[in-house]
């Protein structure tokens, strides 16, 4: 299943709806093109909803890294929504469950934004 | 190789598509020797970063260059051979992804999560010259059950690097 990203806004913060897997080709370049096109519109508040994303592999998750530094480069901030269990296994033996700011509910992550 | 031993092998372009290749037939593989949904996925996805190590790393992504693919099948376990045309590498070259260093590299898990997520797994000199990564996972035990109703361990990845 390929990857599919749609974004919306969500006061100050946009929030991308990914679905499918991000794994190396398609996936991970299309998760790239996405944040990038939000930098490039001066939008640094990003929220990845993770929902329907239940595979990532190490390709995906260098992806996540890199859109993470981009974005944090450009003084603002990624964060990540509602994780499957697979991916949140994934994101916590590999340590980076404690690197992304994670969150369960979408109103608390907006609001965490500031 | 023992008699009983089901052998399968492939050998794959150096192109993306591949990895998406070897990953399901190594499913379908697993499937059929009676792995649960959690091992698959684990059996899948280590396939899968072989043969992107292999891809990347290995052949440097030169379409002239092969993969090899081999499955072997004994009565205990699935054994995974990914065999690269590359110069080789050694294990205690690869840096630690978990070093707070690394933790933001955007490359260098895939090694790890293949140890993570196999009960054996090594890498040596092929015979192209290459490396060649071998990893195994018993087979589940004859009517043993996982949460999906199939055979299989529970769904926690094992970290053993």
């Amino acid at each position: 299943m390929s990857l599919h990203a749609t974004h919306r806004d969500a006061g100050p913060v946009t929030v991308v709806d990914l679905s499918g897997r991000i794994v190396l080709g398609d996936g991970s370049a299309l998760l790239r093109k996405t944040i990038r096109g939000l930098l490039d519109d001066q939008r640094k508040k990003i929220l990845l909803n993770l929902a329907d994303v239940d595979y990532i592999d190490s390709s995906g998750i260098g992806e996540l890294v890199s859109g993470f530094t981009a974005v944090k480069n450009q003084s603002g901030d990624l964060k990540l929504l509602h994780l499957t269990k697979k991916v949140r296994d994934l994101l916590q033996i590999t340590k980076l469950y404690t690197v992304f700011d994670v969150f369960t509910d979408e109103n608390t992550a907006v609001r965490s934004f500031g | 190789m023992a008699s009983d031993t089901k052998h399968l092998e492939i050998t794959l372009e150096t192109q993306v598509e591949s990895v998406n290749l070897a990953e399901e037939m190594c499913l379908r593989v697993a499937e059929a020797a009676g792995f649960g949904e959690d091992d698959c996925y684990r059996i899948g996805m280590s396939v899968r970063e072989g043969v992107i190590n292999a891809f990347h790393y290995g052949n440097k992504e030169r379409r002239d260059k092969k993969i090899h693919l081999a499955v072997d099948l004994t009565a205990d376990k699935m054994i995974i051979h990914v065999l690269d045309e590359g110069a080789g590498f050694k294990l205690s070259d690869v840096p630690d992804p978990l070093a707070e260093e690394n933790l933001l590299s955007t490359s260098g898990r895939g090694i790890f999560l293949m140890r993570a997520f196999m009960d054996e797994f090594d890498v040596v000199s092929g015979r192209t010259g290459g490396a060649e990564i071998v990893m195994s996972k018993k087979l589940p035990a004859p009517g043993s059950t996982s949460p999906n109703g199939q055979g299989g361990q529970s769904a926690t990845p094992q970290q053993e690097a």
